[in-house]
C-alpha cells in the first residue's frame, strides 16, 4: 500500500509538472489553433532567468523564500516578454496564411531559442539550487513527499483555478472565448483580437516560466535542452486531455504522469514511453477529441 | 690514394645520410623501398598529412569532445613547429558530430571527402559506430579516445578501428569486482539510460553479477533520459531493497538519480562509469555526489608525458584539461607515430605498424592488439570525497 501511495505521488509530481506546461499549450491552441512548439523553450528560458536572479540575490544574502518568490516573478515577467515578442515576430505575420506555415515557424522559433541559449549561456548542465524551505509538518512524510513537490502540486492547482476563473468570469476571458469561437466575428463586434492573442501568450508564457523555476528546483539542474523533451510530453498531455480545454490539460497531464509512474513501478521503465504513447493512441481511438475535448467539427 | 679516400668518404656520407632519413621516417618493415621511392618524393614535399578530429564539440556532451580537439591542436602545433612528419606539415580537420549517430555519418563523409588520412574520434560509442562504416569503405583508420562499447572492437566488423581506452566489459568487470570483493554487497540494482554506451555496460555488469553466486541482481531497468522526475524508479529501487545501484550512463541522469535517492533518505551505494567520472557531475549533483563511486581510466597524471601535456594545455588554454584529454593525446601520438615510423598513410602499412610498434603516450607505453584495443590501458575505481574524485585503493 505504501508503495502504491509512493507511486501515486510520484505520478502526481510528474503530472503536475506536465500540467504547468500543458496549460500554456492548450490555451494558445484554444485561441488561435496553433501548436506553439516554442512553448517548451519559454519554460527553459524561465528556468535560466530564475537561475540568474537566484545567483545574484544569493550573493546579496537575501532570505531564501524571498529569493525564490522574486526569482519566479522575474522569470515570469521576462518569459512573458519573450512570449509576447515571439508571437509578434513569428506568428502574427503568418496569421492569415495556412496553419502549416505558422507551425513551421513555431518549430523554427523553438530551435532558434535553444541554440540562442546554448550560445549565449552555456552548453553545460548547471546546478540549480533548491530554495524551497523544508516544512516541519512534512518531516514525518519526507520519504514520500517533499516540500518542493508539495509546492508544485499547489502551484498547479492554483494556476488551474485562476485560469478557469479568468476565462469563465472576466471580461478578458469572455473576449478570449469569443476569439476562440470565431475570430472574424469577434473582430466585427469590437473585440481587439490582437490584444486578446497577445494576452494569451503573456499568460501562457508566464505559467511556463513558473513551471521552469519550480521544476528546475525540483530536479536540481538545467541546460538549454530541458524544454524540448518536457515540451513534447506536455503537448501529448494536452492532446490526451483534449487540446483547447483547461481542465482537460490538467487531467491529461495527471493521467500521463500516473500511467508512467505505475507502469514503471509495477512493470518496467524500459517501455515507459511506449506504454504512455500506446495509452494516448487508445484514448484517441475511443475519444478522438481527447478526454475533455469538445467534439464539435473542426473549422478547417 | 687521395682520390680513393675521397670516394670512400662520399660513400660513407651518403650511407649515413640515407640511414638517418630511414631512421627518421620509419620504413623499418620488410617491404619498404619501392613504395616510398615511387610515390613519396612527389607527394611528401607538398601534401600535408590530414588529421581528422571528430566528436561532440557542441551540445550537451560537448565537454567530452572539446578536450580531444585541444589535445590534437597542441600536438599538431608542436610537431608543425618542428618539421612536421617526414617534412610534411600536419593539417587538422575538425568536425562536430554532437554525439548523434545520424550526424556522425555526415561528419565522417565530410572528413573522407576532405581527404583525412587518419581520424581521431569519434567520442560517443553510438556516433562512432555510425561513422566507422564510412571510414572502413574509404580505408581510413579511426582511433577513439573514449568510445568504450565492446562490440566496436570485439565484433571484428571494424578492422579500421582502434581506441586508447579500455572497453566497457573491462569497466563492468571492475565495477562488479569492486562491489562484490571490496564492498561485499549482496543485492544490487542495475540501471541504464537505454543508450548504446550505458545499456552495453549495464548488460555486462548484469551478466557478471549473474555469473557470481555472491550477489543477486534485484532490479534491472532502463530509465528514460531527460525525464523531469525519476521518483517512480527511485521508489522501485527502494522497494527492491537493493544495497547498491550500478548505473550505466552519463552524468545528467546520474546526478538526477542520486539527488532523488538522497532526497528520499536512501543511502544506497551508487556505482557508475567514466560517463559519470566527470567534474560536471560533481558540480551539478553538489553535496549529493559525495560518496559516489565511478570507474574511470587509471590516473596517469604522474607520467612525464602526461605532465607535459597538461602543462601545455594550461599554458595554451589557461585551464585544467577536461575528460579524455590524455586518451586523446595518446591517440593522436599513436597515429602520428605510426605514420612517422612507416612513412606512409596507407591503410595496410599503418595497420601493421599500429599493431607492432610500441609508442610512449601519457597513458604509458602502448600498442594495439589485432582487434584494435590498446594493450597497457586500464581502469581504476574513484570516489567523490569532498567534492573531488579520489582513487580508491583496494
Amino acid at each position: 500500500m505504501d508503495y502504491f501511495l509512493e507511486l501515486f505521488l510520484g505520478g502526481l509530481t510528474r503530472g503536475s509538472i506536465y500540467a504547468l506546461i500543458a496549460l500554456g499549450y492548450t490555451m494558445v491552441y484554444g485561441i488561435i489553433e496553433l501548436i506553439n512548439f516554442a512553448h517548451g523553450e519559454i519554460y527553459m528560458i524561465g528556468a535560466f532567468t530564475g537561475l540568474i536572479v537566484i545567483s545574484v540575490l544569493t550573493m546579496l544574502g537575501w532570505n531564501s523564500i524571498a529569493i525564490i518568490v522574486l526569482a519566479a516573478l522575474i522569470a515570469m515577467l521576462y518569459s512573458a516578454a519573450y512570449g509576447f515578442t515571439i508571437e509578434k515576430i513569428a506568428y502574427k505575420p503568418l496569421r492569415g496564411s495556412q496553419r502549416l506555415s505558422a507551425l513551421i515557424s513555431a518549430i523554427g522559433m523553438s530551435l532558434f531559442l535553444q541554440n540562442y541559449v546554448l550560445l549565449a549561456q552555456t552548453s553545460n548542465f548547471l546546478p540549480y539550487p533548491n530554495l524551497v524551505p523544508t516544512w516541519d509538518f512534512l518531516q514525518p512524510y519526507e520519504h514520500i513527499v517533499r516540500s518542493t513537490e508539495m509546492v508544485i502540486y499547489i502551484a498547479t492547482a492554483l494556476v488551474m483555478v485562476l485560469l478557469t476563473y479568468l476565462i469563465k468570469f472576466t471580461r478578458m476571458g469572455k473576449a478570449m472565448r469569443a476569439v476562440a469561437q470565431d475570430r472574424d466575428m469577434s473582430m466585427l463586434v469590437g473585440v481587439d483580437v490582437n490584444r486578446v492573442i497577445s494576452f494569451t501568450f503573456i499568460i501562457g508564457s508566464s505559467i511556463a516560466a513558473l513551471g521552469g523555476v519550480l521544476v528546475a528546483s525540483h530536479i536540481g539542474q538545467v541546460n538549454f535542452y530541458v524544454g524540448f523533451i518536457v515540451g513534447i510530453k506536455a503537448f501529448v498531455a494536452a492532446v490526451l486531455g483534449g487540446i483547447g480545454s483547461m481542465p482537460g490539460a490538467v487531467l491529461g497531464s495527471l493521467v500521463l504522469g500516473w500511467t508512467e509512474s505505475f507502469f514503471t513501478g509495477y512493470i518496467s521503465s524500459d517501455y515507459e514511453d511506449v506504454f504512455a504513447f500506446l495509452f494516448l493512441v487508445l484514448i484517441l481511438i475511443f475519444r478522438p477529441a481527447g478526454l475533455l475535448g469538445r467534439s464539435d467539427t473542426d473549422k478547417v | 690514394m687521395k682520390k680513393r679516400f675521397g670516394r670512400y668518404f662520399v660513400l660513407i656520407a651518403l650511407v649515413t645520410l640515407t640511414g638517418m632519413v630511414l631512421f627518421a621516417c620509419g620504413q623499418q618493415q620488410e617491404q619498404p623501398a619501392e613504395a616510398t621511392k615511387e610515390a613519396a618524393p612527389v607527394e611528401k614535399a607538398v601534401e600535408p598529412i590530414k588529421l581528422g578530429v571528430a566528436g561532440a564539440h557542441s551540445g550537451d556532451l560537448a565537454s567530452y569532445g572539446i578536450p580531444t580537439v585541444r589535445a590534437a591542436e597542441l600536438i599538431v602545433k608542436k610537431r608543425n613547429a618542428m618539421t612536421g612528419i617526414c617534412g610534411r606539415q600536419i593539417e587538422l580537420l575538425v568536425e562536430d558530430d554532437v554525439c548523434k549517430p545520424e550526424v556522425a555519418t555526415n561528419t565522417a563523409t565530410k572528413l573522407v571527402t576532405d581527404g583525412a588520412n587518419v581520424v581521431v574520434g569519434h567520442i560517443c560509442s553510438g556516433a562512432t559506430k555510425a561513422a566507422l562504416g564510412i571510414y572502413k569503405e574509404s580505408g581510413v583508420i579511426a582511433m577513439s579516445p573514449s568510445a568504450t562499447n565492446p562490440a566496436l572492437t570485439q565484433s571484428g566488423d571494424y578492422p579500421n578501428f582502434y581506441r586508447t581506452i579500455a572497453s566497457d566489459d573491462a569497466q563492468a568487470r571492475l565495477e562488479v569486482d569492486f562491489a562484490l570483493d571490496v564492498l561485499k554487497l549482496k543485492k544490487i540494482a542495475v540501471l541504464h539510460d537505454k543508450g548504446d554506451y550505458g545499456k552495453g555496460l549495464a548488460e555486462f555488469a548484469k551478466g557478471f553479477l549473474e555469473g557470481d553466486s555472491r550477489a543477486e541482481v534485484v532490479l534491472y531497468e532502463g530509465i528514460t533520459p531527460g525525464a523531469v522526475d525519476y521518483s517512480a524508479v527511485v521508489q522501485k529501487i527502494k522497494q527492491s531493497e537493493a544495497e547498491a545501484v550500478i548505473f550505466g550512463g552519463y552524468h545528467p541522469e546520474a546526478s538526477k538519480l542520486v539527488q532523488q535517492m538522497r532526497n528520499k533518505a536512501m543511502d544506497t551505494v551508487f556505482i557508475s562509469d567514466d560517463g559519470v567520472k566527470d567534474d560536471t557531475f560533481i558540480k551539478v549533483a553538489g553535496e549529493f555526489a559525495e560518496g559516489v563511486y565511478a570507474t574511470g581510466p587509471v590516473d596517469t597524471s604522474s607520467n612525464p608525458i602526461a605532465v607535459d601535456a597538461v602543462e601545455l594545455h594550461k599554458k595554451e588554454y589557461g585551464e585544467e584539461p577536461g575528460a579524455f584529454f590524455l586518451n586523446a593525446y595518446a591517440a593522436t601520438l599513436a597515429l602520428l607515430n605510426a605514420i612517422e615510423k612507416s612513412g606512409s598513410t596507407d591503410y595496410d602499412v599503418l595497420t601493421k605498424t599500429l599493431q607492432s610498434e610500441w609508442v610512449a603516450t601519457p597513458l604509458g607505453i602502448i600498442k594495439f592488439d589485432e582487434k584494435g584495443d590498446a594493450i597497457g590501458v586500464g581502469f581504476a575505481v574513484y570516489q567523490v570525497q569532498n567534492g573531488q574524485y579520489v582513487t580508491v585503493e583496494f
